[in-house]
């Protein structure tokens, strides 16, 4: 069945308390998700003072900060700090977004940061994203036509062409959207979940592309495509902006275009 | 543990190749429902203070009877696949999951006829 309550063993419970340094006026306490696995013990919420006239705007330079003077324990995954990398994707104040977009002054109260939800915990704020990868990997990611290329030149597309695939070939595959769909969490052994969804979408649309049947064949399942049941967290959660959930309803009409 | 690489365990038995028209099947009936459910509610309304004679005469009318016969296989059809969906997403274990789904067929066809029988009654006359 579902599971509606934590394993016994990921139960969280009350962690440490970091205070700020003595004499700092603007503080900001950041309650953050602590998991070591080698430890043996329970995940629990450690709590840190920031003194944030010390500190950078965003989320993401607030954990830098902790990392660099207070704890250095403390593990998560970060790379571009602009946004474009996905490797910093994690949920603040209750919704799942980047750690450097994501602006301290837009989160109210206490800045309170998990992991992406419902994913096995390597360690902190650091996800298991294996699965989440092969999902993307299954749905062939890439050009198939058998048209030849033009000997002389690429294959052309007009602007309009392109337009259809700019938005969705913006997804940076943070798992944002997939981990925060509740469909993906009791599902997503079988259900590929809005980002792969989108991304075969994106070649679904793409017009130098001649395998949009066998695409459209592979996605055609009621559990790869059809576990999404139009809740829309995706689009609502995107840190891009993007819309998984219309990539999602367009090819389910395809399918139904196809068939009737 | 197994060491079957993540890749395989997505493509898993690969697809089913169908489930469009399970998807196409609820979004129509539920507009047929939505329709139908208009009448029902009128239906309901007009019958308030019918004595049981009036009631019986009112369902028996060729059109009431049609449109109420629509309406119960419509629903139970309705129903059924909503359920299917609901079973699909909970319940993970495969022996409980293919149970609850005959179950679940078996209860709605059985709602279905005895809407039918119990319609027909009324329209035609035991």
């Amino acid at each position: 069945m579902a599971e509606f309550r934590l394993p016994k063993n990921s139960r969280i419970t009350k962690g440490k308390h970091f205070d700020a340094a003595k004499g700092s006026s603007n503080t900001r306490t950041f309650a953050v998700y602590r998991y070591d696995p080698d430890s043996g013990e329970n995940p629990r919420v450690d709590t840190y003072k920031i003194d944030m006239n010390n500190c950078g705007p965003m989320v993401l330079d607030a954990l830098i900060k902790i990392k660099n003077e207070v704890d250095p324990t403390l593990t998560f995954r970060r790379s571009c700090r602009e946004g474009i990398c996905g490797s910093c994707a994690m949920n603040i104040d209750g919704g799942n977004t980047l750690a450097c977009t994501r602006a301290n002054d837009e989160v109210k109260g206490d800045v309170k940061i998990y992991p992406l939800p419902h994913m096995p915990v390597v360690k902190d704020l650091v996800t298991d994203l294996t699965n989440f990868y092969a999902q993307y990997a299954s749905i062939k990611p890439w050009l198939q036509s058998r048209t030849p290329p033009p000997p002389d030149s690429e294959r052309l597309q007009s602007k309009e062409d392109q337009e259809l695939i700019n938005e969705p070939s913006a997804c940076i595959l943070c798992a944002c959207c997939s981990t925060s769909c509740p469909s993906y969490w009791w599902n997503s052994d079988r259900y590929l979940g809005p980002a792969a969804l989108l991304a075969a979408y994106r070649w679904l649309v793409d017009t130098r592309d001649e395998a949009t049947g066998e695409r459209l064949d592979e996605l055609e399942d009621p559990f790869r495509l059809y576990r999404c049941h139009t809740i829309m967290n995706c689009t609502q959660t995107c840190p891009k902006g993007l819309n998984p959930a219309l990539a999602i309803a367009e090819t389910k009409k395809m399918l139904v275009e196809r068939k009737y | 543990m197994s060491l079957r690489s993540p890749l395989g365990r997505v493509l898993g038995l690969g697809t089913a190749k169908d489930g469009t028209g399970h998807w196409w099947g609820q979004r129509v009936s539920g507009i047929a429902l939505a329709i139908l459910g208009l009448w029902f509610a009128w239906s309901i309304a007009t019958m308030s203070g019918f004595s049981h004679v009036e009631a019986v005469t009112f369902i028996g009318k060729p059109i009431n009877a049609l449109l109420l016969l629509l309406l119960s296989v419509t629903m139970a059809y309705h129903s059924y696949l909503g359920i299917q969906v609901v079973v699909e997403d909970y319940v993970h274990s495969h022996g409980l999951k293919t149970a609850s789904l005959i179950l679940s067929r078996f209860a709605h066809i059985l709602l279905a006829v005895a809407a039918i029988f119990a319609i027909l009654r009324l329209g035609i006359g035991s």
